[in-house]
């Protein structure tokens, strides 16, 4: 953490000597202290807009990772319907979701809807993939123990399978987490009256490079508090999970 | 023999038959051949056996875990069907990470869809002298100590068939030596079907040795020192025996 603040301070001593000393005009690349000034000056505005796009992120994340599961859980309860639906996902994947994000705006609105659909689809897949992937690879000891037991095929799934593949879900959330913010700023971008994707579009157009840069740093900081409260959200619910990295992170 | 103290009211263990009158083959390959295995009910009947020589696809055919070849029978003596009576250990514990040491105990009861019975875990537990951990998860556990949880859990479910798959092969020497004497105790009474590679635990526990081997694999039996079980590791008859049986795996690899 400490080690973080001293990098990211570093950085920015070197962005403000590399202004001072190459003397770019400011709406080309301001200096990191008239991004603090324009935040500080408009401060109000950018909370604003950042307040709609972390509601949007926040819904698709819901949304998104509530469907993912569900999928991951029909795909893996449902052998019949598992060779239907898995190519459908694997195609639906495969559309690139920034190409339809026009579409959306024109199906959804110019409102939240639109930003939230699209959230939720680029969430969706990584979550369904991961917890898919980890209800396939239950340990086959772990089966095998469940069928001497008499266990009907309900509870394998429910007792055994569901929980061993938690860990692979958590990853799962983790990469929605990370990907989340990107959906919802995309379809700002594309047609919106609110966001900070729509704050940065429209700074850039007047040629307020400061304002744009400051948008950015409230969401690159949104970005990170969400994956980090997701992250810790996660550990605290899978105390069980073995973690060998973090005791390298402790000791290094 | 019945099993110590008021822990469990056993069932009676019944005889169990596999017989394979056309052999068993996985993918294609032949593992076993043909034979007629007769596994007397109450008793431990070992199966020694190099890796690979087809000791646990006998053991998982007993279990109903592989598909019973047409033809082939996989039985009890009483002609009441198998299923439902037998319990399985295997080599790994298998413990569930998720799961406290009690909740792993009962794991049986809660797969079924029954109340579980957490009085009788808690004095299974203590029996394989773990009382006192039962909150704990299975992680914070030694091997030995997560064995004997696997034991207990064995246990709990009370069937007259136990099938144990080279249960105590992952743990050092001394805490398995002390396991072999646990199990012993416990499984007194059971028709106790156990499969290892290790001539001592075969000669300590077993009243009845069969060795595995050939390619498709039959059994054969072996002579087992006198005595009860477990047998000191130190007796004299036991060691002698162990040396041949060792010399007459080693023939059966090559």
């Amino acid at each position: 953490m400490i080690r973080g603040l001293i990098a990211a301070l570093g950085l920015l001593a070197l962005w403000q000597g590399f202004v001072l000393l190459t003397g770019v005009p400011p709406f080309l690349l301001p200096s990191p202290l008239r991004v603090a000034e324009a935040f500080v000056a408009r401060w109000d505005i950018i909370l604003g807009h950042a307040a709609v796009t972390l509601a949007e992120i926040l819904a698709g994340l819901v949304l998104g990772s509530a469907l993912g599961a569900s999928m991951a859980l029909l795909l893996s309860a449902w052998p019949a319907g598992r060779r239907w639906l898995l190519p459908v996902m694997l195609t639906a994947q495969a559309v690139p979701v920034f190409a339809i994000a026009p579409l959306l705006t024109l199906w959804f609105g110019f409102g939240m809807a639109s930003k939230v659909v699209m959230a939720t689809l680029i969430i969706f897949f990584p979550v369904a993939a991961a917890f898919y992937d980890g209800l396939r690879r239950t340990e086959t000891g772990f089966l095998d123990l469940a069928a001497t037991m008499g266990a009907r095929p309900a509870a394998t799934l429910l007792r055994v399978q569901l929980p061993a593949a938690l860990p692979a879900l958590a990853s799962g959330l983790r990469v929605a987490a990370a990907v989340a913010p990107i959906g919802a700023v995309v379809g700002e971008w594309v047609g919106a009256s609110a966001g900070l994707g729509y704050l940065m579009l429209h700074a850039n157009g007047r040629s307020q490079a400061d304002l744009m840069f400051a948008a950015l740093f409230v969401l690159v900081l949104i970005a990170l508090a969400l994956w980090f409260a997701t992250d810790r959200l996660l550990r605290l619910a899978l105390p069980w999970q073995a973690d060998t990295l973090a005791h390298g992170d402790r000791h290094p | 023999m019945p099993a110590k103290g008021t822990v469990s009211v056993l069932p009676v263990a019944p005889d169990v038959r596999i017989s394979l009158p056309a052999g068993l083959a996985l993918g294609g390959r032949p593992v076993l051949g043909c034979f007629d295995l007769h596994v007397p009910g109450g008793r431990v009947t070992a199966i020694l056996g190099p890796s690979g020589s087809g000791k646990s696809t006998l053991l998982r055919l007993a279990a109903g875990l592989l598909p019973v070849p047409a033809g082939a029978t996989v039985a009890a003596g009483d002609g009441a069907a198998l299923a439902g009576r037998v319990a399985w250990m295997a080599q790994s514990d298998l413990l569930f990470p998720w799961r406290s040491v009690l909740r792993n105990v009962v794991l049986g009861a809660e797969l079924r869809g029954e109340q579980p019975d957490l009085a009788r875990a808690r004095l299974l537990l203590a029996e394989v002298g773990l009382a006192g951990r039962e909150g704990a998860l299975p992680a914070a556990l030694s091997g030995g100590m997560r064995q004997r949880v696997a034991l207990a859990r064995t246990l709990m479910e009370n069937r007259p068939v136990v099938l144990m798959d080279e249960p105590f092969s992952a743990v050092d020497a001394p805490t398995r030596h002390r396991l072999q004497d646990l199990a012993a105790r416990l499984l007194a009474g059971r028709t106790v079907l156990l499969v290892t590679h290790d001539p001592l635990e075969a000669l300590r526990l077993a009243d009845r040795i069969l060795v595995l081997r050939g390619a498709p694999a039959t059994p054969e039996q072996v002579a087992v020192p006198h005595g009860p079980t477990p047998r000191p590791a130190r007796d004299p008859a036991l060691l002698e025996t162990q040396g041949a049986l060792l010399e007459r795996l080693a023939e059966a690899v090559a």
